[in-house]
């Protein structure tokens, strides 16, 4: 079966926790991800800005782990993401902004890209809140 | 034959994006002429209530993404009776013309639709 994983929890929180190991127990089980697509708080969860204290379950290198493992699309929304400080090479040159921080494996991409991955997906799964 | 997504709005208007990034999400696929279909429900039935005066808040007004969505094709607007009497706020004194639910016609909205994402 194919699934379209949609999160909108902050970064670090449980709920993003859980989103990882769901798509992580579906990709294991043999099933397919057609799309993560990180929306409102969950962007920043592709920062390449963050520190995990060592002794912390570090999310952001688990997520890179699992992209680049099964080549997942993971789209992190544009409007999203620039609001929050979160920018790819592109973007931080067309605004003129001194660094970019987006993480490899993820990429800037609007919500038309959502809307596909719900259309083509066979089940759709939101992660959201914090909890 | 595209799958049909609602939308249920939660959030109040002026506690952060989480309202505005939902209508954003309704605009995208009414772009997309998808059949999209929202609910207001508990604090999000907010967003709906005629003569707010955000700019006393530094907020950009709600009322031109509210007001475009039958424009992009979103017309299956729907709000929470229950919410709204919460709150006393009438069905008819709304900013947007939209259907009141009792709980069990929610009940019915939510089954029928394909997929369901919950904004709060």
């Amino acid at each position: 079966m194919q699934f379209a994983i949609v999160i909108s929890s902050p970064a670090q929180s449980a709920a993003m926790r859980r989103a990882l190991e769901f798509t992580r127990a579906v990709l294991a089980a043999g099933h397919s991800v057609n799309r993560v697509f990180f929306y409102q708080d969950a962007v920043l969860q592709a920062s390449s800005l963050q520190v995990v204290a060592q002794d912390e379950n570090n999310l952001t290198q688990q997520w890179q782990n699992l992209i680049q493992e099964y080549q997942l699309d993971a789209v992190v929304c544009i409007a999203a993401a620039l609001r929050r400080g979160l920018v790819d090479a592109a973007e931080a040159q067309r605004y003129g902004l001194p660094a970019s921080n987006l993480l490899p494996g993820f990429v800037l991409s609007g919500l038309g890209q959502l809307h596909e991955a719900i259309q083509e997906g066979e089940r759709v799964v939101h992660f959201r809140g914090q909890a | 034959m595209s799958k049909s997504l609602l939308l249920l709005c939660q959030s109040s208007p002026w506690s952060g994006l989480s309202a505005r990034e939902t209508l954003d999400v309704a605009l995208a696929g009414g772009a997309f002429d998808l059949p999209i279909s929202m609910l207001w429900l508990g604090d999000g039935v907010w967003q709906l209530a005629a003569g707010q005066q955000p700019e006393l808040l530094a907020q950009k007004n709600l009322q031109a993404q509210l007001s475009s969505l039958p424009l992009f094709g979103v017309e299956q607007l729907f709000v929470c009776a229950e919410s709204l009497a919460e709150r006393s706020l009438q069905p008819d004194e709304l900013a947007l013309p939209v259907t009141a639910l009792d709980s069990q016609q929610i009940k019915q909205l939510i089954q029928q639709a394909d997929q369901v994402l919950n904004f709060s």
